[in-house]
């Protein structure tokens, strides 16, 4: 009935309006209430301009009455909804009167879905810091309880995330109703409640008073830990932890340790993964002396554990868990408890749980020091460099770093180079292309003359590589070689085999060749890039290929900076100018826009900042994601072929760019 | 204080990490999770083959028994195909003679068997379900993990029901053993891989529904807690279909007038289950539940149909086409005075249908002219239908990519010309006319559209010069700029999106 005055002024639209400022308000309200889901949702996620145009009195008295009354709509209206409304406080006039936007979102609150749920407590805790003390007891505790006493338990779960953002800040006595009304909900008869409960009640412990925490929470916590479902128990680990952060340490023995110490012998792998995975927040909150006692011998079970998951969760933890040790016992408890199941791990069965191990194993050697890496640790790595997965092998090989520091990486060169070998011809290209990363890395460590006699032929393997990211990040891996060893290494080593690449049958890797040259030409510098690269660049500006030719123009814009002023007019410039004649317009148009230098290049950045929002309008309409990435990619090309595009573009433009997108062009 | 984190509840269920999941099958070591409880414990002891019931004097037959049911509690690690071989033998043995002897024999049902049967069955069936061997598991494609103790298991189960069969059962007697934690228990093993299981728990839980009426209170609402977790948790449940298969039958029997309870069952939780991505999986048992609630009470339609059109699958034409099967199993059995109160709605959403560029699509809808029920519920209405169908049936009949659906669509104008001539007559004179409507009206709302950026420019501008008076905590503020990009970029794709589809 509130909203009978908006509902006036929607037919209004057609016929011309005095007020013209109401006009398109007046639309929008009418928009809001448009049969397409997709312009409902436009409107409401331009929501704040409505509310801005209203003005806070109108915004309270009539545009919020209307929402409250429109709330059964698509969830994902909803989701837009609930959104808007947690920043809406300026909006209706202040911190003063924020509690009008608490009936729309006690609705949200109570819808299924879960997004639109969660995104209203999200917004209700958002303005819950904007009420005052007496606004929070008068209009959102209320609120908060009502919720709780739901009768569907979409609300009972709503209000558990709302508890803790009003605890703080009202009296003992409500204190105490918001106290019980969370018990209650601990013990509800949904599952879904208690999760939801669970999942809270580390946030809630914080905001009590400790003797609460104590009485309370304690009880709670043990009662979820032992739940029939193992979906909340699982929770209930996660809280003890952030209970035990708020305990003294005299208390947690009593308190929380025999409920952990059950979670993680739990008869569902579920429950004790969960342990394995929160293991390095559990070891700080309960302190050294609990750590010795009780985590050590859980940590080696979990270990040990039947289930792969939970295995691997626990592996990898094991850093972690032996840097947090107390240094006066730390080395004692890893080599008598720990490396055993370490060992054991590394010829696991499961592939993952090796993977998650070689993640971290490595680390081991800072603790451990020179010698014990040596005789202990060094033969598990070799093991790892020669797992049969290459994820393991990858993994050990990508925290190099932290064992060249202790032992130096000569140690293990024996059994790299094969593990190298091998991964640089793996048939995923993720993996080939996750070894050219560490290269420059392994260069350094291992030297020059080793990468020279084993290294360099795979780097130069890679340029040919039938994967385009994998020949792109080789180029790469070049300059930063060069970078380390130098520009007569350059010369001598990789720039012959480069520019022999000029003259291959494959214009692919001809078009390499350009490439390796535009990352090559400021780190050999001026020299080496006139002398040898530019003729080569120049010959292959008769290429056959307009692909290679473009290429070439571009890579003359690109090595510009590195040669003086004199060859650029003498000889650049013609072979350009040739260029910018060429039969191709695409050949023409990088020569133009190599000649007319670095303006464009700014153009091309502008229309570049657009690629990302209109790949974000896009993916929340109809669009597949590849098709997306074509499309912008195409956009963009658009905008730089067409570079005095009228500012209000008319229709056939975009035709033009949709037949683009769809590749009947170019 | 920190928001919400908008994911808590994926991480609910945080144990979709896909690459851990995707682990290899390593028998030896991934032992079923049933063992671990038990992996400190000393090896198996070994069990030996006691005397045949059958050769037992029956006074020696009842201790007799017990001792079996006893022995059958043994637990072995069926992933170890090398150990303790003659032991599963025995207890394997063991079993198949309790079947039979259950299933045979009249009398032997005494009280004190009853805690044992239990005990037997819960130490043998309830465990924690090991985590799935493929994170990507798709139940139409891949082969599902296999329950490696099936052998024990299976008789087992077929124990266990001919135990509930029994002429002897009492479920008076039984009541104190099989309660609601069992019902628990049982049920989350639904989740089980296995379809043999599964198939298996159907019946048992079918039973057990059937013989204890003080269970089918807690068996409902804990079918719905699974449900719930399902839609708006995990997404992640094998049972589902079974369950719903159980409820079919459920819902059968429900007595009239319906109760609350089941209506909201109905409404919250059967068309929700419309919305999980492995619908395709368990539409059938589901479309079945719907349609037997609308024949028990056809008061039911019009939110039943609402709902659907609530959550008409927007870019899955898979599902849309499992939609369209659905209400044409609904309208099979629609009152007209029903079919009335839902027929705008609808039919607007069948003549989007129609026009899916999917022809899977527009063939399903368009099948709905070859129901005779349908047609003569479309006939007795066509002076409301044909005006919503008209536009893109015409429309489709000039530009389907598909023949067939231009074939079909040819089919449907002809019926409905046939219906009312007159109305045709006028739709078709009006088309042009209408779409040139449509396309001033579009036209303007574009209009208005920029006058209202305009418009919320100047406010910002306003805003923005008023700052230090009006701390505006827009979230826009500071991105004036780039939020005017991304209105310039909104305005292009909606300009694209109309002026290609739209042609």
């Amino acid at each position: 009935k509130n909203n009978v005055n908006i509902k006036e002024i929607g037919p209004g639209m057609a016929g011309a309006d005095s007020d013209d400022s109401l006009y398109p308000i007046a639309v929008l309200i009418d928009e809001l209430r448009n049969e397409d889901v997709q312009l409902r949702l436009n409107s409401i996620k331009k929501l704040s301009t409505i509310a801005l145009a209203l003005g806070v009195e109108r915004t309270r008295t009539e545009l919020l009455p209307f929402l409250t009354d429109t709330i059964y709509d698509e969830d994902e209206v909803l989701l837009a909804l609930a959104e808007q409304l947690g920043n809406f406080t300026m909006l209706v006039g202040g911190p003063e009167y924020v509690h009008c936007l608490l009936p729309p979102l006690e609705s949200l609150a109570t819808v299924e879905e879960t997004v639109v749920r969660d995104k209203a407590v999200e917004s209700l805790r958002k303005i819950s810091h904007e009420h005052s003390p007496v606004d929070l007891e008068v209009h959102f505790e209320p609120l908060v309880k009502r919720l709780a006493s739901g009768d569907w338990f979409t609300s009972r779960t709503s209000a558990c995330g709302l508890f803790s953002v009003c605890y703080p800040r009202v009296s003992s006595t409500v204190k105490a109703e918001i106290r019980q009304h969370f018990r209650t909900l601990c013990s509800d008869d949904t599952p879904m409640v208690r999760r939801a409960a669970a999942s809270k009640l580390g946030e809630f412990a914080k905001v009590l008073e400790l003797e609460y925490v104590k009485s309370d929470i304690i009880s709670l916590f043990t009662a979820l830990a032992s739940d029939e479902q193992d979906s909340v128990r699982l929770l209930a680990v996660e809280a003890g932890v952030s209970i035990a952060t708020l305990l003294p340490q005299e208390d947690l023995e009593a308190l929380v340790m025999p409920t952990l110490r059950q979670a993680a012998e739990d008869k569902s792998w579920r429950v004790r993964y969960m342990v394995a995975d929160k293991f390095s927040d559990l070891q700080k909150a309960v302190g050294p002396e609990i750590t010795k006692n009780d985590l050590v011998p859980a940590f080696q079970n979990l270990l040990k554990d039947c289930e792969a998951e939970v295995r691997a969760a626990a592996a990898n933890k094991v850093k972690e868990f032996c840097e947090n040790l107390p240094e006066d016992s730390r080395e004692t408890i890893i080599m008598t408890h720990i490396l055993p199941c370490v060992k054991e791990l590394v010829s696991d069965t499961n592939q993952h749980v090796k993977s998650a191990l070689a993640s971290v194993i490595m680390g081991l050697s800072t603790i451990l020091g020179k010698d014990n890496t040596i005789e202990h640790l060094l033969p598990l790595f070799l093991a790892q460099l020669k797992d049969e997965c290459p994820e393991v092998r990858l993994n050990i090989i990508s925290n190099l770093d932290c064992v060249n520091e202790v032992i130096g990486i000569r140690q293990l060169s024996q059994s790299l180079l094969p593990a190298i070998v091998e991964l640089a011809e793996d048939a995923k290209w993720r993996v080939r292309l996750a070894i050219i990363e560490y290269m420059p890395l392994l260069a350094g460590q291992l030297g020059v003359e080793f990468f020279d006699e084993k290294l360099n032929s795979l780097c130069m393997a890679w340029l040919v590589d039938h994967v385009y990211a994998i020949r792109e990040a080789a180029t790469c891996n070049l300059m930063k070689l060069v970078e380390k060893f130098g520009a007569e290494w350059a010369q001598n080593t990789i720039v012959p085999k480069v520019l022999g690449m000029a003259n291959d049958p494959n214009y692919l890797h001809r078009m390499t060749t350009l490439f390796c040259i535009n990352a090559l030409s400021e780190v050999c510098g001026q020299e080496i890039t006139t002398k040898h690269m530019l003729p080569v660049v120049f010959k292959m500006s008769n290429d056959q290929v307009a692909n290679v030719r473009f290429n070439v123009a571009k890579s003359l814009q690109k090595i510009g900076p590195v040669l003086d002023s004199n060859c650029l007019q003498t000889e650049v410039k013609p072979v350009l100018e040739k260029l910018a004649s060429d039969q191709d317009m695409d050949v023409k148009y990088f020569a133009q826009e190599a000649i007319s230098g670095s303006s464009t290049g700014l153009f091309m950045e502008k229309q570049c900042a657009l690629f990302p929002l209109s790949k974000k309008c896009f993916r929340d309409t109809w669009l597949p994601k590849c098709f997306v990435q074509l499309f912008t990619k195409q956009t963009i090309l658009l905008f730089i072929l067409t570079p005095n595009l009228p500012a209000e573009p008319s229709c056939s433009v975009y035709h033009h760019l949709l037949n683009l997108s769809l590749g009947s062009h170019i | 204080m920190e928001p919400v984190p908008s994911d808590w509840i994926i991480k609910v269920d945080g144990f979709t990490r896909k690459s851990v999941r995707k682990a290899v099958r390593q028998r030896v070591c991934q032992s079923s999770s049933q063992f671990a409880a038990n992996s400190s414990r000393p090896a198996t002891p070994e069990i030996s083959a006691l005397p045949q019931l059958k050769d037992a004097s029956s006074t020696e037959q009842h201790e007799l028994f017990m001792q079996k049911l006893h022995q059958c509690c043994v637990m072995f690690d069926f992933y170890d195909t090398v150990t303790d071989l003659k032991s599963k033998e025995t207890k394997r043995a063991t079993l198949s003679e309790l079947v039979d002897y259950v299933s045979t024999n009249r009398g032997v049902l005494v009280e004190p068997v009853y805690p044992e049967i239990t005990t037997m069955v819960s130490t043998n069936i309830f465990r924690t379900l090991p985590p799935s061997e493929n994170p990507d598991f798709d139940p139409e494609e891949d082969e599902p993990t296999l329950e490696a103790s099936w052998p024990h298991m299976q008789l087992v189960y077929e124990f266990f029901l001919r135990f509930l069969e029994n002429p002897d059962f009492q479920p008076n007697t039984a009541k104190r053993y099989i309660d609601q934690k069992f019902v628990l228990q049982l049920l989350q093993l639904f989740d089980s891989e296995d379809p043999r299981e599964r198939e298996f728990l159907k019946t048992v839980l079918h039973r057990i529904y059937g013989k204890f009426l003080g269970l089918r209170a807690c068996v409902r609402k804990q079918i719905n807690n699974i449900f719930l977790r399902y839609i708006y948790e995990t997404e992640h449940f094998n049972g589902v279909a079974e369950l719903l298969e159980i409820l079919g039958s459920i819902i059968n029997g429900f007595a009239l007038p319906l109760k609350a309870e089941h209506k909201q069952f109905l409404m919250k939780i059967l068309i929700p289950l419309h919305t999980a991505k492995g619908l395709a999986l368990f539409h059938a048992q589901l479309a079945y539940c719907v349609v037997q609630f609308i024949e028990k009470d056809p008061t039911l339609t019009e939110v039943v149909v609402r709902g659907l059109l609530k959550f008409w699958p927007k870019t899955c034409s898979q599902k849309e086409v499992m939609f369209l099967g659905e209400i044409e199993e609904i309208l099979d059995v629609i009152e007209p005075t029903q079919f009335k109160k839902i027929q705008e709605p609808l039919f607007k959403q069948i003549s989007k249908c129609v026009a899916s560029p999917h022809f899977q699509v527009a063939e399903r809808a368009l099948y709905f002219w070859n129901n005779e029920y349908i047609l003569s519920l479309i006939e007795e209405n066509n002076a409301k239908i044909l005006p919503i169908m008209f536009g893109n049936l015409y429309r489709i009949s000039k530009e389907h990519w598909n023949p067939t659906i231009v074939a079909l669509v040819y089919n449907v104008l002809k019926t409905l010309m046939e219906m009312n001539g007159t109305l045709f007559d006028e739709l078709t004179a009006s088309y042009k006319a209408d779409r040139q409507r449509e396309k001033k009206k579009e036209q303007e709302r574009e209009e208005l559209w920029r006058k209202l950026d305009e418009l919320r420019l100047q406010e910002r501008i306003a805003i923005q010069n008023n700052r230090h008076d009006i701390q505006f905590t827009f979230n826009n503020n500071n991105n004036n700029l780039q939020d005017k990009n991304e209105n310039t970029a909104a305005a292009v794709t909606d300009r694209i999106e109309s002026d290609s589809w739209a042609k």
